[in-house]
């Protein structure tokens, strides 16, 4: 629980790791690349009393962990998403089984999510249901850049996909996290396009669809999918750091996502270990768009902020919220414009 | 001379560390003429040059012969944009008077390897990635130009719309209406390459398909423009300051760099 000004804000992180990048894990110079990949974000973006040195970065503890997201960041609830990477680190980087151990010893703290992989066929779904039946899963992450084999990704709208989906919707894991990377079969299509996002949005209405990183570096596509499909939300891990090193670069993404999707489809996350926490929610609340940007995206309120900090994760995830954090009757949840916009309508 | 970064390229503001040697030494201008072929090479996702977003690490110029590094702002930066880049490079410094050998290598990158035997052996990018990819990337290079084109048209709008014309002017508005100056000038060159009319009596606000824009619709369109050039200036951005970042390793401050404040 965050508390300044005289208001609450209920947080869930809906994006944090516990990751091994450590050498010893490292399969590969792919291994190596992935996570000094994430050590450049992390420093590009935090502010400099935030940064660690390279070996905890690739390696932290489960103290760490829980020192930093719930004693000093403020979170609530925090959503584990797993990124397996088998064919970069020999154990793994970041498995469920990594983060259902924590979660059980800390109970009330974690949502577990797991993963599947639509390459892993029939003994994949049958994999995929014991890990479902195990962890309780009410969400999962994908990887759609995830190397396998000579396999360099996939989409969601593979005839692969659309099965482990239907599962999905028959055991009630109605969270399917999206995360895109730069490459996918075929490699000469461009890997961050979320159109297999709308497709399988579409086709499943019943699932919830939440495009971490807000599609970014997609982010136009990602608004015209989201103002046509109800179940598709952004994830803010990624968009979230650029309010310390450029602020009006950050008012201009949330601008748009309020603009297109409105404030009820929006899930703020640190994606810790890559950013702190803390740091991330106190700028949050105490950030403004903006003045000469106002008459373009509005002003952002303490309601707006409660609903993308916490409770709309807390919705997808039917997390109890005390009491005490509420926002008032009135959405904004964004134009209606639910209709598929014609072609020529987008530039 | 070796392939080292000067602090100044690794500021990703600089120019590119730049060297002629060899007994015979470069042709007089060769450089310079190599340096501005370079200058006319973009990442096709950012319609920027090459030069100006700071991805040249290295040019050699030895006698007609030419090296060119070529580095990117991750690891794993999309292997299909690296190599428009690293082909388009090499394309532009053969065409440059006086040049023999050209060898354009793209360092520390996942696909590197692949990528520079590629297109140093003039295959396609389907040939490059056998069984990995499904043709060349025509298509790819079209759909991002047309989304460069958007966030041009976008700057163009704002210019006008602060001079004080309305939406509805916009949609009126011809190609020999448009304010003189560097933006019109691209702007008419990125519709000369996706084969729009660029006569002055042309409208200036067009569709992807090239069809003029109604008054109608012309704010629903402006706000799409909008969110395109959001993400093409963002993208940019983030792009900058990751380089920076990973080529200042060692040097410290990597605080800073491309921050908006």
């Amino acid at each position: 629980m965050y508390e300044k000004d005289g208001e609450r804000y209920f947080i869930v992180d809906g994006h944090i790791h516990f990751w091994d990048g450590s050498p010893e894990n490292q399969a590969n110079k792919y291994g190596k690349g992935f996570i000094e990949c994430f050590y450049d974000y992390h420093r590009n973006l935090s502010p400099p009393e935030w940064v660690w040195p390279l070996d905890k970065f690739e390696k932290y503890t489960e103290q760490d962990l829980m020192t930093d997201v719930f004693d000093d960041g403020y979170v609530d609830v925090g959503i584990f998403q797993p990124t397996y990477l088998t064919d970069f680190y020999k154990k793994g980087f970041n498995t469920t089984e990594d983060d259902g151990a924590i979660a059980e010893k800390h109970p009330g703290k974690f949502v577990v999510n797991g993963a599947f992989d639509p390459r892993l066929g029939e003994p994949g779904l049958e994999e995929f249901e014991r890990l479902v039946a195990r962890w309780g899963l009410k969400g999962v992450k994908l990887y759609t850049a995830e190397w396998r084999g000579s396999s360099r990704g996939y989409k969601l709208s593979d005839p692969w996909a659309r099965r482990y989906l239907e599962k999905c919707a028959e055991l009630g894991v109605r969270n399917i996290h999206v995360h895109k990377g730069p490459t996918i079969w075929p490699l000469n299509r461009d890997a961050f396009d979320v159109a297999d996002i709308d497709d399988a949005a579409t086709a499943f209405p019943e699932l919830n669809f939440i495009v971490e990183h807000c599609g970014l570096p997609r982010l136009e596509d990602f608004c015209w999918i989201g103002v046509q499909e109800p179940n598709v939300y952004g994830g803010l891990a990624v968009a979230m750091p650029f309010i310390f090193t450029r602020p009006r670069y950050f008012a201009q993404v949330l601008g748009e996502l309020l603009y297109w999707l409105g404030e009820d489809r929006l899930l703020w996350a640190s994606d810790y270990a890559i950013w702190h926490p803390k740091w991330l929610v106190e700028q949050f609340v105490d950030f403004a768009i903006p003045e000469d940007m106002v008459s373009e995206y509005g002003q952002l309120t303490p309601d707006t902020k409660r609903k993308i900090l916490g409770l709309n994760a807390a919705r997808l995830y039917n997390l109890d919220v005390p009491a005490s954090v509420s926002v008032s009757s009135d959405s904004h949840p964004g134009p209606d414009v639910l209709e598929k916009p014609a072609v020529a309508t987008i530039p | 001379m070796t392939l080292g970064l000067t602090s100044r390229a690794a500021d990703g503001a600089g120019g590119p560390l730049v060297g002629e040697e060899g007994g015979d030494g470069a042709r007089p201008g060769l450089t310079s003429a190599v340096m501005a072929a370079l200058a006319g090479v973009r990442d096709p996702e950012l319609d920027e040059s090459v030069i100006d977003l700071g991805f040249v690490a290295d040019v050699i110029v030895v006698g007609g012969r030419v090296e060119v590094a070529l580095r990117l702002p991750t690891y794993f930066c999309a292997p299909n944009f690296a190599w428009l880049m690293v082909n388009d490079a090499q394309a532009a410094v053969r065409t440059v008077p006086g040049v023999g050998e050209v060898q354009v290598r793209l360092v520390d990158h996942f696909a590197a390897d692949e990528i520079n035997t590629g297109v140093g052996e003039g295959q396609g990018f389907d040939a490059t990635f056998a069984g990995l990819a499904d043709g060349e990337l025509d298509e790819l290079r079209q759909v991002f130009r047309r989304k460069a084109l958007a966030a041009r048209q976008d700057r163009l709008c704002r210019t006008m719309l602060a001079g004080g014309a309305t939406p509805g002017d916009l949609a009126e508005r011809r190609l020999g209406d448009l304010p003189p100056g560097a933006d019109t000038d691209t702007y008419l060159q990125r519709r000369a390459e996706l084969g729009l009319d660029v006569s002055p009596a042309a409208p200036f606000l067009v569709d992807r398909a090239g069809a003029p824009v109604s008054p109608d619709r012309v704010t629903t369109y402006l706000r799409r423009l909008r969110t395109t050039a959001v993400s093409i200036e963002g993208n940019a951005g983030f792009c900058r300051g990751l380089l920076a970042t990973r080529y200042h390793a060692g040097h410290g401050a990597p605080q800073g760099v491309g921050r908006d404040r």
